[in-house]
């Protein structure tokens, strides 16, 4: 009877361990599927539809336009008063300007843009998918003889990576300007001063820097949307929880990623 | 019966669900132009057993022939040529949600043939007149009744012209009236068309009048598979109960019964 309780702990572990690696693994083949689809489509008379790549890019990038410039307006501004408040301290302001354009610009706007993008559209993916599955549409695609990756994900993919980048660009500009207002005020720093100061401390590599890891949130975000949904089983609770999962899961994933990244590459 | 005349032709088809067994040595072949209807109670196995049909599942053993094809053993690609002539009706009719009938109509069309606009339009119009919807086209799915919704869907499996038709439920949660006049539909296009048409339902009588001949499926068996008449005439038990609606009346075995209330608690 002693045993009991730590064996079936050591079993959930076991079991979760397993269910991590197998979703991993899931995700992965996804992925996989998706560039196929992409990339060899037309040879397998299954193209992805440029039609298709438009509508969703609408979806997720056009009509994330205002949220994320937002956000990214408040960034900036929110780094501004952060940076000459410290810097304040070693009376270094008019350092600030270094330092917004070096944050924004290799970290913020990325993240600001995949967080929101996961929250917006990681959701939708999830609660789309999903309510095609139980209401027997996925099964519908699949003997009318389309392949459900290649009409679901891949133009999502697609349009993620074709718009999460320059969603990312746009949260760039928005921020700095953001600062540059903020500067403006309280420094009376000409806002042209600003951006010219910007533009001589940034090298290409690191809007690149940011660019990048933008790439890479498009991925997560479309994979872990449309694999929770496509995992759907339960009716409508299931749909809520796999909602829930793909955001909570995309933002984690996007900021693990974030780390990693800049672990790898900042050094 | 001649093989090469066999539209389906099921063998020996054994499938699991994670350990427990579904379908146990299920046989059954069906004829070109002839409709099968797949009879039986709830748990019985017919859902399954349709989504086999379907190549939706692998199954343990056995084999599927649609056409001549073993679909069990069929490449993607062949897999992909098949569907072509095959049609689906699913019981909540399936349609997409985010595309006007028109669309879902259209659908099959779109991605297997190179017609242009003008000619797919035509065509889906042609399907909706057939299920009586015309003039339904632009309406959304979700403003459709439940009758239309499975005629819209009925039109969308049938809008390839398929050998194959394959309609899961089509009297469950209609009226009396809506669910003749499906019937009257599937007889109709059996006639014109010389489709094969596989019918799952557990409504006696749709199955009685629209069938050629009926499979009973019982537990994950087929009880028989055989002409209207032979199954109205069986002495089989299990089948009569099902006829005559008399409930299930098994013996309890005590052992068992207390195994079951007493397991899993220490």
């Amino acid at each position: 009877m002693t045993l009991n309780p730590l064996l079936s702990f050591v079993s959930q572990v076991g079991q979760r361990s397993l269910q991590s690696v197998r979703e991993v693994g899931y995700h992965a083949a996804l992925l996989a599927e998706a560039f196929y689809w992409l990339l060899f489509g037309h040879w397998r008379r299954q193209p992805v539809r440029l039609g298709a790549v438009f509508k969703e890019a609408v979806g997720v990038g056009v009509n994330a336009i205002p949220i994320v410039a937002l956000a990214s307006f408040a960034t900036g501004m929110m780094l501004a008063i952060q940076g000459i408040y410290t810097l304040r301290t070693f009376g270094a302001e008019g350092q600030v300007v270094l330092g917004i354009a070096l944050s924004v610009t290799r970290e913020f706007a990325p993240l600001i843009t995949g967080i929101f993008v996961a929250g917006r559209s990681g959701s939708a993916i999830a609660a789309r998918i999903g309510t095609m599955q139980i209401s027997q549409e996925i099964d519908a695609l699949r003997v009318i003889g389309i392949n459900p990756v290649r009409y679901l994900v891949a133009p999502l993919l697609a349009a993620m990576l074709l718009t999460l980048p320059a969603l990312t660009i746009l949260s760039d500009l928005v921020a700095l300007f953001g600062g540059a207002l903020y500067c403006a005020g309280e420094l009376s720093l000409p806002m042209g001063i600003f951006f010219e100061r910007t533009f001589e401390v940034l090298v290409a590599e690191d809007v690149i820097h940011g660019v990048l890891k933008s790439f890479i949130f498009a991925v997560i975000v479309t994979l872990i949307g449309a694999g929770n949904g496509f995992n759907v089983s339960a009716g409508a609770e299931g749909v809520g929880q796999a909602t829930t999962r793909a955001v909570v899961l995309g933002c984690i994933g996007i900021i693990l990623a974030d780390m990693v990244f800049t672990f790898l590459t900042s050094r | 019966m001649n093989a090469t005349d066999l539209a389906i032709d099921v063998s020996h088809l054994v499938t699991h669900y994670g350990s427990r067994k579904i379908l146990d040595d299920i046989s059954f072949q069906a004829r070109q132009g002839e409709i099968m209807v797949i009879m039986g109670g709830s748990g019985s196995g017919k859902s399954t057993l349709l989504r086999h049909l379907l190549g939706l599942h692998q199954p343990t053993s056995g084999s599927i022939r649609l056409l001549g094809k073993d679909i069990t053993q069929l490449s993607a690609d062949e897999m992909y040529d098949l569907r072509k002539n095959m049609g689906v009706a699913f019981q909540g009719g399936a349609l997409f949600n985010s595309m006007t009938v028109g669309e879902n109509v259209e659908l099959p069309l779109r991605e297997h043939t190179r017609l242009d606009e003008n000619t797919m339009r035509i065509m889906s119009r042609m399907k909706l007149e057939v299920v009586n919807l015309a003039g339904f086209e632009n309406l959304m799915p979700s403003e459709l009744s439940g009758g239309m919704i499975k005629r819209a869907a009925l039109a969308r499996a049938i809008v390839m012209d398929p050998r194959l038709l394959f309609f899961d439920e089509p009297s469950a949660g209609l009226d009396p009236v809506v669910s003749a006049e499906l019937d009257e539909l599937i007889l109709i296009l059996r006639d014109a068309m010389n489709m094969t048409i596989v019918v799952v339902t557990h409504e006696l009588e749709s199955a009685f009048k629209i069938a050629d001949r009926i499979t009973v499926l019982d537990q994950g068996r087929i009880l028989m598979s055989d002409t209207v008449a032979a199954v109205r005439a069986s002495s089989n038990e299990r089948i009569q109960s099902l006829l005559n609606r008399k409930p299930r009346n098994e013996a309890i075995n005590p052992d068992e019964y207390m195994e079951r209330l007493t397991r899993e608690i220490f």
